[in-house]
């Protein structure tokens, strides 16, 4: 699904520079579901905005469903984008002035969909996260953990190969959290491959593999017994 | 290629935003708004000016005979100067090159009778160069002309509002008036956009009027306009020349104010002219100063939005938006409302000129209009500015990682 080699990346602070991920190799296959982990600084947001091409490594190779993914124009990392990834964030992300509906329509959008078909797929994918009455409400009517499920039915109305999730329960109460997590972990289960960024250790065992950076540098990547999120609901 | 999916977005976007749109659109309005009303005020300044110097011909040159106010060449103060024919062939002859069309002038009072109706009027006994003077339009028959002249015939031209009084309902043309007790054939009816003392006058061949009243040859005025080529300082100086020869000729002081006085249409143009020219100056000015100050307005209205819209910019990158889908939606945003509220800023421009137009009338100002192709070439200059405005911050949003705008701060 992804293979990752030799990864640097850093940023400049005033005339110095900080070197954030110092060679990661990573490679995560179809259909795994893995937890980043690592305290704040670690690089681990980083090494995800750069799997999702929301930004670039200064060295080495990453190669996602067989494309290398290397100095693409803006145009054709925003077709991969809207092809490849689904995105998940913390502060969910939202457009605060679209409804729910048109919120999970807009990835369908810019894939040129027309706006019926749009429509109907939208409203499909929120019926799966379960908020399809509240299609027509705007985000700031909805619960935090509404927002999170309308952000992932937007994540996944674009079909894409690869889930990432950068702190998607961070934001939300336990309880929230969990429901969110039997949500994605269901989505897992379905097939879809699944990378997501946390650093709540009862979450990040609710993934099927906990890969630990710390300064930049993979220390630990270890297949974990997947705790089932359905069992606290 | 039209996109419906675009425009929809535009619209919601701009639907949904409503504060901010208003703000942007009042700006726009209000920049054309006052363009319009400065620029509608300074053309009815404009108007009333070439309104009020538009009735006669306005390279005219007024001569005038007055009582000599000092002694000279040992002749008494207080002597009265008279023209003759012989005067007016003197300027007619010495000064053809510069001279366009001349007239003599006699004044007399009359009452006219036609029938049973009856009224006094004034007559102006003239050279048939008088009607090109004055700007006579003949609405029926002819002028005096050259065969009048020389056959000393009793015929009149009469005004408009002389046949309205006496001849009633009916024709003047080809009947006989009255004139203290001469019969005149009317050949002519003529108006004139002076007003209505204008057309309440009787011109009479000035042959005639010099046979019939004192039989002599002595002439009130002349009048004439100089050649239209000269420029105003060329104008001026022939009628400096003109006094100086005519004072010579009297026999009057070349300080003498009274005796021979010239009328020169040149001096007031002159005047009006730069008047007109410096109005011109500053209404550029005015037009300049509120274009530039909706231009800076737009600016910073549209760099304003692209920042408030850096994190939607984000996330539509995040989505899958191309660059150009970014700056594509974010201009045509703005084109669309400074389009809409230039128009509203031009609609309404106009409607407080139209409507306070006849208001203004007392402080000189007439007609105040624009042409609706301006205030259009202003708001396409202020499209302009809001399109360049906002496509560097445009295109600066759609260069930004997705990522440095998703940033939570």
């Amino acid at each position: 699904m992804l293979t990752i080699n030799k990864l640097h990346k850093s940023y400049p602070i005033g005339d110095r520079s900080l070197h954030v991920l110092k060679g990661i190799d990573l490679s995560v296959k179809e259909g795994e579901m893995v937890a980043i982990m690592g305290s704040s600084g670690s690089g681990k947001s980083t090494l995800l905005n750069i799997i999702g091409m929301l930004d670039e490594a200064d060295e080495g190779e990453y190669i996602l469903d067989g494309v290398p993914i290397k100095n693409l124009t803006e145009k054709k990392a925003a077709i991969y984008r809207n092809k490849f990834l689904g995105f998940i964030f913390q502060s969910f992300n939202l457009i605060n002035y679209k409804n729910a509906l048109e919120n999970v329509a807009l990835p369908l959008y810019y894939q040129g969909m027309k706006r019926k078909e749009r429509q109907e797929k939208a409203m499909f994918h929120l019926g799966k996260v379960g908020l399809k009455d509240w299609a027509h409400h705007l985000p700031n009517e909805l619960s935090g953990g509404q927002k999170q499920r309308v952000a992932i039915a937007r994540a996944l109305a674009a079909n894409p190969k690869l889930l990432l999730a950068d702190e998607p329960t961070g934001a939300l109460d336990t309880k929230t959290s969990y429901e969110i997590m039997e949500f994605i972990q269901q989505l897992n289960d379905e097939g879809k491959t699944i990378l997501m960024v946390t650093h709540e250790e009862d979450i990040a065992n609710m993934c099927k593999r906990i890969v630990r950076l710390r300064d930049g540098v993979i220390m630990e990547d270890t297949f974990v017994e997947q705790v089932r999120a359905a069992q606290y609901v | 290629m039209f996109d419906i999916d675009l425009w929809r977005e535009i619209f919601q976007s701009i639907n949904k935003n409503r504060t901010r749109s208003l703000l942007s659109g009042f700006t726009v309005s209000f920049a054309i708004l006052l363009f319009a009303i400065l620029f509608g005020l300074a053309n009815g300044l404009q108007n009333t000016f070439s309104e009020a110097f538009n009735d006669d011909a306005n390279n005219s040159i007024f001569i005038f005979a007055g009582m000599t106010t000092k002694a000279n060449k040992g002749l008494q103060a207080g002597r009265r100067i008279q023209f003759k024919n012989e005067d007016f062939d003197y300027v007619k002859e010495d000064f053809s090159d510069k001279v366009q069309y001349i007239t003599a002038r006699i004044y007399k009072n009359v009452t006219a009778t036609f029938r049973n109706e009856k009224n006094t009027y004034s007559i102006r006994a003239v050279h048939p160069d008088h009607q090109y003077l004055e700007k006579t339009l003949m609405k029926e028959g002819r002028y005096i002309n050259q065969r009048d002249l020389e056959e000393e015939t009793k015929v009149v031209v009469i005004g408009r509002l002389v046949e309205e009084d006496l001849f009633l309902k009916t024709t003047a043309l080809g009947k006989y008036i009255n004139l203290n007790g001469i019969q005149y054939k009317v050949v002519g009816i003529f108006t004139d956009d002076g007003g209505d003392n204008e057309e309440r006058l009787i011109y009479m061949p000035i042959t005639t009027a010099q046979r019939i009243y004192g039989n002599n040859d002595y002439i009130d005025q002349i009048n004439l306009t100089y050649n239209p080529d000269m420029n105003y300082d060329e104008a001026i100086g022939f009628g400096q020349t003109l006094t100086k020869k005519l004072k010579d000729r009297f026999d009057v002081a070349s300080s003498d104010q009274r005796a021979i006085r010239i009328q020169n249409m040149a001096e007031a143009n002159k005047g009006v002219g730069q008047m007109t020219g410096a109005l011109g100056i500053i209404i550029l000015i005015i037009g300049f100063g509120t274009l530039i100050a909706g231009v800076v307005g737009i600016s910073n209205i549209m760099i304003f939005i692209v920042k408030e819209r850096t994190k939607e910019i984000g996330i539509r990158k995040a989505l899958g938006a191309t660059p150009r889908s970014i700056v594509s939606i974010i201009l045509i945003e703005s084109i669309l409302i400074t389009a809409i509220a230039g128009y509203v800023g031009l609609l309404i421009g106009m409607g407080v000129l139209e409507w306070a137009g006849p208001m203004l009338e007392t402080y000189f100002i007439k007609d105040p209009s624009v042409k609706p192709s301006l205030i259009v070439g202003a708001t396409l200059t202020l499209i302009l500015a809001g399109a360049i405005a906002g496509y560097l911050p445009a295109k600066k949003a759609s260069r930004i990682k997705p990522i440095v705008a998703l940033r939570d701060d």
